[in-house]
């Protein structure tokens, strides 16, 4: 053997039993499958529908125009002070983001399944290109949102700095959330036509089109419990700069999205040896 | 340095098998909620549900050494393909372990991660980055991929409009110039056409010999586990049976196979969706083993099914020795280009083919329909036992220079016979085609 020979990675490959380590280490080492994929996402989607990119603007901005016409005018829900499409605007923001990462992330195992079965890459890399290819659509609605803000005159001042935050602690929860419902995916293929159903009933139990100011105070607590309660008023202090934002719902929302996190890491490495057995 | 690149140890793989009266399938979130109270008491009780293990793998141990290739042999369901995925941690082993020396390339398919809809250069660097190479890596030896596969010109054209043989190229070419010390490939060279298979065979054969790599390779073509590899592995029912060089495991297992009884039909390695096979016959006889006497030239070979679409189908015949080697191939389809197109419905194939001059000995028949040149329908193995009688002048194959290649056999000469099976049929119901050469009997070489 000759001297200049670099040196050979050495594995043990055995049955691992019970809760694994993470292995943060080894996905970074595949950052570039997550890149690949991830890009493939995103072009395809822009690739395969005829509108591309208007279809992508098209979306949002026509929720939150039927949503401002029926809850604005027609119902007259309060939206702190401002326009009602700006006020809708923001929730839909943070709602359509979390549940893209959602619903992305949690088919993506299914939708892999030829992967899977077929070559070796740390199985967390698959819903996490597909939460990053969700990111894309964020983008898109925020340039929206400047877009109308700036026509709307309005300002937040400082508390911009707040939506960086808010962002993260959506993805935290969004992608803890989302590893969830890919394990169990693979495990029960019923979950996949159940998840819309309990998106959408989701989406009226937390602040989108309603500010959390009309829930009543009393129940305001148990409000907080949906993480997404959080995360929904915090996107709307940063954009707008009104909310109903207080200590215990910002604790509860960031407590809960930590606690998806982690639990939806632990969970998808238990069961990941198994995914390709099952697909 | 040790010299041994993969060093597996009692490596076992149980699976857990459900019993389902009705196809695939798939748990559901439902049925485990409403079961859980009967799996409870079940399981207070002693009991165990209506699941069957199944060890695909038990107690195999072997080495790769550096700078070999090592075919894995034996009959489908033998867990070869389970052993590639256990190397490829693709699934975990129950029991046992491997230990590996070496950055890992699994080539399971041509194609790893290829989407039709993205471009031939989008596929190499998605695939390339799926296979373990670094995206520079890539951009490195992209010309190099691209000039391997031959197709320069189709480089930023979606694979979509893609012939099947510049796919199957360009994704064999990605995986060829990956630099990994250990490739595992599964019998996907058996893809592409002749010349682009002798290329990927050569390929593989300069990375094992120039840089001290080594392959473990999973291939039904004995032909190929000859050419190929140094040492062979005949798995069988999950646990080793031999290791040695590839020509004593190649004779080892292809006299078990020799050895084997039953119906031919029960032989079906693939079946395509949408062929049912009811009956195959040799001379008449619906066995796997069949005894002609050493004069005898000519068998008949009948298939009968039922087809529930239309396809273009014709009958194909390798003729192997009892090491594994192939002698001789018979295909009306490939050699006088007589094909037939079936509609839904039943059909039957009838052909009558002259063998090359047999000794006495033992030889197996592999039988498969395809459409020539395109695509494989349903494939038997080397699953009839051909035994010819005679006296003992020596075994073997009585044509010289047997060894130099493979024979094209003819068809049998036969118009009387013909005539009587034709009428046999009722053509209203029936597709058919009776097998009829006017040509000479006898070998061509």
């Amino acid at each position: 053997m000759g001297l200049s020979l670099p040196a050979v990675p050495v594995f043990r490959i055995r049955a691992r039993s019970g809760w694994a380590a993470l292995n943060l280490a080894e996905v970074w080492a595949y950052r570039d499958v997550l890149w690949m994929l991830a890009l493939r996402d995103i072009k395809l989607r822009y690739r395969q529908t005829a509108l591309g990119i208007v279809w992508v603007v098209l979306q949002p901005l026509l929720a939150g125009l039927i949503f401002s016409v029926i809850f604005g005018r027609f119902a007259k829900l309060p939206s702190e002070g401002q326009p009602y499409l700006l006020f809708v605007f923001a929730g839909l923001m943070g709602w359509n983001l979390f549940n893209g990462v959602m619903q992305r992330a949690g088919n993506s195992l299914v939708a892999e399944s030829k992967l899977i079965t077929k070559v070796y890459f740390p199985r967390l890399i698959i819903p996490l290109a597909g939460a990053l290819s969700a990111l894309v659509d964020f983008t898109v609605a925020m340039v929206l949102m400047v877009v109308l803000l700036i026509v709307h005159h309005t300002w937040s001042g400082v508390w911009l700095a707040l939506l960086p935050l808010a962002l993260l602690v959506n993805l935290t929860l969004a992608v803890g959330l989302g590893l969830w419902v890919s394990a169990l995916n693979v495990r029960y293929r019923d979950f996949m036509y159940a998840l819309p159903f309990l998106l959408q009933i989701w989406m009226y139990a937390s602040p989108v089109v309603y500010g959390l100011s009309l829930v009543p105070v009393q129940l305001r607590p148990w409000f907080a419990l949906n993480p997404m309660s959080g995360v929904l008023e915090a996107f709307r202090q940063a954009l707008l700069g009104a909310s109903a934002l207080d200590g215990w719902t910002i604790a509860a929302t960031v407590c809960g999205a930590v606690l998806a996190l982690a639990s939806g890491a632990i969970y998808f490495r238990r069961v990941e040896q198994e995914f390709a057995e099952h697909l | 340095m040790d010299d041994v690149a993969i060093r597996v140890e009692g490596l076992g793989k149980r699976f857990r098998l459900r019993h389902t009266s009705s196809g695939p399938h798939y748990r559901t979130l439902r049925e485990d909620l409403l079961g859980l109270p009967r799996r409870l008491f079940a399981g207070l009780c002693g009991q165990r549900d209506g699941r069957e293990e199944f060890w695909a793998l038990k107690g195999v141990s072997f080495e790769v050494k550096r700078g070999e290739v090592l075919g894995i042999i034996g009959r489908n369901g033998a867990g070869k393909s389970t052993l590639l995925k256990v190397l490829s941690r693709i699934i975990d082993p129950t029991c046992g372990e491997a230990n590996v020396q070496g950055r890992i390339g699994s080539l399971l398919e041509v194609g790893t991660g290829f989407h039709p809809e993205l471009t031939g250069r989008e596929n190499i660097f998605l695939s390339g980055a799926l296979l373990g190479m670094r995206r520079d890596e890539v951009r490195r030896r992209f010309d190099e991929i691209v000039a391997f596969a031959g197709v320069e010109k189709f480089i930023d054209t979606v694979c979509k409009h893609y012939s099947s043989g510049m796919y199957a190229r360009l994704g064999f070419a990605v995986a060829a110039h990956l630099d990994a010390e250990i490739l595992l490939v599964d019998e996907v060279l058996a893809v592409g056409d002749a010349e682009f298979r002798d290329r990927c065979q050569a390929k593989m054969r300069n990375v094992v010999e120039s840089r001290g790599r080594s392959v473990v390779v999973v291939s039904h073509d004995p032909a190929l586990v000859r050419s190929l590899c140094d040492r062979a592995v005949w798995l069988d029912g999950g646990r080793v049976r031999t290791i040695g060089s590839a020509s004593e495991a190649l004779h080892a297992y292809y006299e078990s196979r020799l050895s084997e009884t039953g119906r031919i039909t029960d032989a079906i390695e693939r079946i395509a969706p949408g062929f049912v096979i009811e009956r195959v016959t040799l001379n008449g006889s619906e066995s796997r083993r069949v005894l002609i006497a050493r004069d005898q030239r000519v068998i008949e070979i009948e298939v009968v099914g039922t087809l529930s679409g239309c396809f273009r189908v014709a009958l194909e015949v390798r003729l192997y020795d009892s090491s594994g080697a192939v002698l001789a191939f018979f295909s009306p389809g490939h050699d006088s280009g007589r094909v037939c197109d079936y509609g839904a419905g039943p059909f039957r194939l009838f052909y009558k083919m002259r063998l090359p001059r047999l000794l006495r000995g033992d030889f197996a028949l592999a039988l498969e329909l395809t459409d020539p040149n395109i695509q494989g329908w349903v494939t038997f193995g080397q699953s009839i036992h051909l035994e010819v009688e005679g006296t003992n002048v020596g075994s073997g194959i009585l044509v010289a220079g047997a060894h130099c290649g493979w024979q094209m056999l003819d068809c049998a000469e036969d118009s009387e016979r013909n005539e009587v099976q034709r009428s046999d049929l009722d053509p209203g119901s029936l597709n058919s085609i009776d097998a009829l050469d006017t040509g000479h009997g006898g070998l061509q070489s």
